[in-house]
């Protein structure tokens, strides 16, 4: 939190940018971006999105948190994001620090640096850009001058394995969390700092909210796993609390989405239609984390579409959710928005919808506009019976019906998404892929009578995360993955006439158990990740920049000395007693029915949807005091008039 | 609705072109790193986002009709960049001026706009560009001492990394005027170094001839090694007359008044 630095670092940054790629990424100048004078605000944010530009810029977190800071006269928001090796390498030569996009400001100048982590993947480049900052890798070592570091998103629900290089971690929605922070830190900053960094870090903890791994202590037994966590401070929560934004109505937000010049990988305005998810996938930790479903009604969902393209000038809208044709309005969604925009060059798409036949309807709704490329339905598990362990309820004549139905209405290309490395999954049950994805192209032969339909099979490795019922769930080892992945590929390509209409696309397992060391890891894992580093790892999301062997090397230096390993914490199974590392994180979810869910899925038992069926209390509602926030409303979407051209 | 253009359907035809528009603009201070295919994005949404009533092209997949003249490369800054849109209704070229200009992140600045009038295209009257490289940490004497050499050597060959490898080209043919800017007549924006400023008007053949290869050039004749990237900006681009000038290529269709902000810089 220095007073006086330099303003901008671009005299320095511009003759480097000539000589590293896509320098475009670096200069900012984005529609929608703010720029404020450096002197008018009271408490200044940078925020991370820790990969690429392309990847980061259009992340919807970032974006809200910025528009919603920047919209505070006394507040000033930045955007950075993970500079590429090239560029790595020549700020080093020049010293060139860590800069926003938006002012070229250095990030160490600033009062709060905010990362948002969707993946534990991001670690390393958490490194180094703080390290490129000027800001010291162990918060421990940090002073008054250094910007408080925040961790954010999904992967903050267990922050454990990062607890040395941040300061502090938000569980769960930014939007008024941000904003409470930021008044701590204006009103400290405006009372002359007192007790410097230690006491508004002991601030910010005492809201119950903001997680700050310094004030709490933890111990391991003589066999590694945690004897307990404990707070170190007074007044200090024991359990800390995830934020849940209430009422999506009233944060309309991204309202001035940014426009990149560069190319990123989403170009299109989004907007999220619902938060959370009670569908209850055992895999998915979003599902869990983000309960209870909040709906945004359909005329806001209108309003935001509407000033949104107008804003960007954006030709593709992304209706976004977790399951999105759960939304109890979907009907008049998408059938108000394809009227809306029925004949201009408007496209809408409908990411993340269940297996059945109705979602084949809503997507023809959206493609009135565009071309019928491809859907994409995600069965997650082969078998009825790993579908039963998953709670992915989803029959193999619903699957067949829905994908006939889509075929039948002229799609040609139909993608479908299963997990390997399921618990207690068999060599039969990833083999029951290749003999749906048979009977998909059979029947969607019969049932239009051309040769000319595919189907892509693509497969994920299943990884266990914090906050699910698969939480104590063991990894499958890599090699496992790997083989059945094999006997899946000569399973598919067996009957050549059928083999040739389907695609079979798939990542080696090997990535999946560094993500399984990094959600599930603790305080520990923090020594491997800062060695990773130290051997040169960045992007570690990219597969070309990945290496495993990096990871292995790193785990098998730094954990023998606490006597785990790599396997410990990924291919070992945990019993019910053991304290997990984020057991003093609170996502709501009641232990106690997260344990019996897991055995639930061990007995192949199925759980039925909050929403449509009586409450099974997981704990969530109760204990963030909130509510489940759904339609219908019954309002309709009207028209509005396009431009004629 | 503002920002929303209609599409028209492909099996009924595609609106007829009614009006041609020429436009002049500017990619300036750091927008000078958006690449061509960045630019051509950002246009189509401001196109979009200005209600412009821009023509498509027929087929399944319909593209607006923007056609654009030969791009700078990345990195380098211009005054003088030409495209062309067909309209489907007529627009005054002010107001299609204006309105794109705003709908642009500034730094990518829409000058000019007249009315295709001429029946001669825009690539038919550009064969030149005139260039202004500032190369900060080059003492002037050191310049004018390598000019002076390309200046006088009959040919200038220099190793260019093509698709198919290594390629040796000579460029001196392509440069029509090579000179260095006295430094009291346009002012460095690099305070406390020196900065020499080279100006330059090269034809525009094939393969380009770039303002970096007339640097690697330099360096072939006279060992010049700027110390950090030159930094180059095109002033014009036209077809070159008779007394080795750059002609701005819009006057042919000008009714004789100038449409929006004046070049400042025209050779």
């Amino acid at each position: 939190m220095s007073v006086a630095t330099e303003p901008t670092v671009w005299p320095r940054l511009e003759p480097l940018l000539p000589l590293v790629s896509k320098p475009i990424q670096y200069v900012g100048g984005e529609l929608g971006a703010v720029v404020k004078e450096w002197d008018t605000a009271a408490v200044r944010w940078a925020l991370m999105y820790p990969d690429a530009y392309e990847v980061g810029l259009p992340n919807q977190g970032v974006q809200i948190l910025y528009e919603v800071l920047n919209e505070q006269p006394d507040v000033l928001a930045e955007r950075t994001y993970a500079v590429w090796p090239d560029l790595e390498r020549l700020m080093r030569e020049h010293g060139v620090p860590q800069f926003t996009v938006d002012a070229h400001r250095p990030v160490g100048a600033f009062d709060l640096l905010g990362v948002s982590f969707a993946t534990e993947l991001g670690y390393t480049n958490l490194l180094t850009a703080l390290d490129l900052a000027g800001i010291p890798l162990e918060a421990a070592r940090r002073d008054d001058t250094h910007p408080v570091v925040i961790a954010g998103g999904h992967a903050a629900f267990n922050p454990e394995p990062i607890a040395d290089f941040i300061d502090a971690a938000v569980l769960g929605d930014g939007e008024e969390a941000v904003l409470e922070i930021t008044a701590i830190v204006r009103d400290w900053k405006a009372a002359g700092r007192p007790g410097g960094r230690d006491e508004l870090l002991l601030r910010l903890a005492r809201t119950g909210s903001v997680y700050v791994p310094r004030f709490y202590d933890v111990t391991y037994l003589p066999d590694g796993r945690i004897q307990k966590v404990s707070p170190n401070r007074g007044g200090v929560p024991f359990r800390v609390q995830k934020r849940t934004t209430m009422d999506l109505d009233s944060w309309p937000y991204p309202k001035k989405p940014l426009v990149p010049l560069a190319e990123t990988v989403h170009e299109r305005y989004a907007v999220e239609i619902f938060r959370g998810c009670t569908r209850g996938c055992r895999f998915c930790q979003a599902g869990m984390i983000t309960r209870p479903v909040r709906e945004r009604s359909v005329t806001t969902i209108g309003e935001m579409v509407a000033e949104g393209l107008s804003f960007s000038g954006f030709s593709e809208v992304g209706l976004l959710s977790l399951s999105s044709a759960d939304h109890s309005e979907i009907g008049e969604i998408t059938k108000g928005l394809a009227d809306r925009y029925e004949g201009t060059n408007v496209s809408l798409s409908l990411p993340s919808t269940r297996v059945d036949a109705f979602n084949v309807t809503l997507a023809e709704e959206l493609s009135r506009n565009g071309r019928r490329t491809g859907l994409t339905f995600a069965p997650e598990g082969g078998s009825e019976r790993i579908r039963r362990v998953i709670n992915k309820m989803v029959s193999e004549e619903d699957l067949i019906r829905t994908v006939v139905t889509a075929y039948r209405q002229g799609w040609r290309q139909v993608k479908l998404y299963f997990m390997c490395g399921l618990p207690t999954e068999t060599d039969e049950d990833v083999l029951q892929i290749a003999r749906l994805a048979h009977e998909v192209i059979q029947a969607g032969r019969a049932a239009t009578g051309s040769k000319d339909i595919r189907c892509t099979v693509s497969i994920g490795c299943f990884v266990p995360k914090p906050h699910t019922p698969f939480q104590w769930a063991a990894m499958c080892p890599p090699e496992v993955v790997d083989d059945r992945l094999k006997k899946l590929k000569n399973a598919i390509n067996a009957d050549r006439s059928l083999g040739r209409a389907i695609g079979f696309r798939y990542h080696d397992g090997q990535p999946s158990l560094i993500e399984g060391l990094l959600s599930r890891g603790d305080r520990r894992v923090g020594a491997v990740i800062r060695r990773v580093w130290e051997m040169g790892g960045r992007f570690d999301g990219w597969s070309e920049h990945f290496s495993f062997q990096r990871w292995v090397d790193a785990a098998a230096e730094v954990l023998p000395a606490h006597g785990v390993d790599l396997d410990w914490y990924t291919t070992r199974e945990r019993d019910e007693l053991e304290v997990l590392p984020w057991d003093h994180l609170d996502s709501g979810l009641d232990k106690d029915w997260l344990w019996q869910d897991w055995q639930n899925a061990l007995n192949e038992y199925e759980q039925d949807d909050c929403r449509w069926t009586p409450c099974f209390d997981c704990g969530v509602c109760p204990s963030m005091d909130t509510q489940i926030q759904i339609g219908p409303t019954g309002r309709k979407l009207l028209p509005i008039t396009p431009v004629k051209g | 609705m503002r920002g929303i253009m209609n599409k028209p359907q492909p099996e009924g035809g595609q609106a007829p072109v009614v009006q041609r528009i020429r436009i002049r603009y500017a990619k300036r201070g750091r927008l000078r790193f958006t690449s061509h295919r960045d630019f051509a994005r950002a246009f189509e949404r401001a196109l979009h986002r200005a209600g412009v009533p821009v023509a498509f092209s027929q087929g399944f997949t319909p593209h607006p009709k923007i056609s654009y003249a030969s791009a700078a490369p990345t990195g380098a800054a211009s005054e003088a960049e030409y495209l062309e849109i067909g309209l489907q209704a007529r627009m005054d070229p002010e107001q299609v001026r204006a309105a794109l200009d705003e709908a642009l992140s500034p730094g990518l600045d829409v000058l000019e706009a007249v009315e295709a009038r001429a029946p001669t295209s825009l690539a038919d009257r550009i064969d030149a560009s005139h260039w202004r490289v500032e190369l900060p940490g080059v003492a002037p004497d050191a310049l004018r001492h390598a000019v002076a050499a390309f200046a006088a050597a009959p040919e200038v060959t220099i190793e260019r990394l093509t698709k198919q490898g290594r390629r040796s080209v000579d460029i001196r043919g392509a440069v029509v005027r090579i000179d260095v800017v006295q430094p009291d007549t346009v002012p460095s924006e690099f305070g406390g170094v020196p900065c020499a400023i080279l100006d330059l008007v090269v034809r525009q053949v094939t393969p380009t001839v770039r303002p970096d290869d007339v640097l690697a050039g330099l360096r072939v004749v006279a060992d010049l090694e700027p110390p950090v990237p030159p930094r180059a900006t095109r002033l014009a681009q036209g077809r070159l007359t008779a007394q080795g000038e750059v002609a701005d290529p819009l006057d042919a269709d000008r009714d004789g008044e100038v449409v929006g902000e004046d070049a400042w810089s025209r050779a």
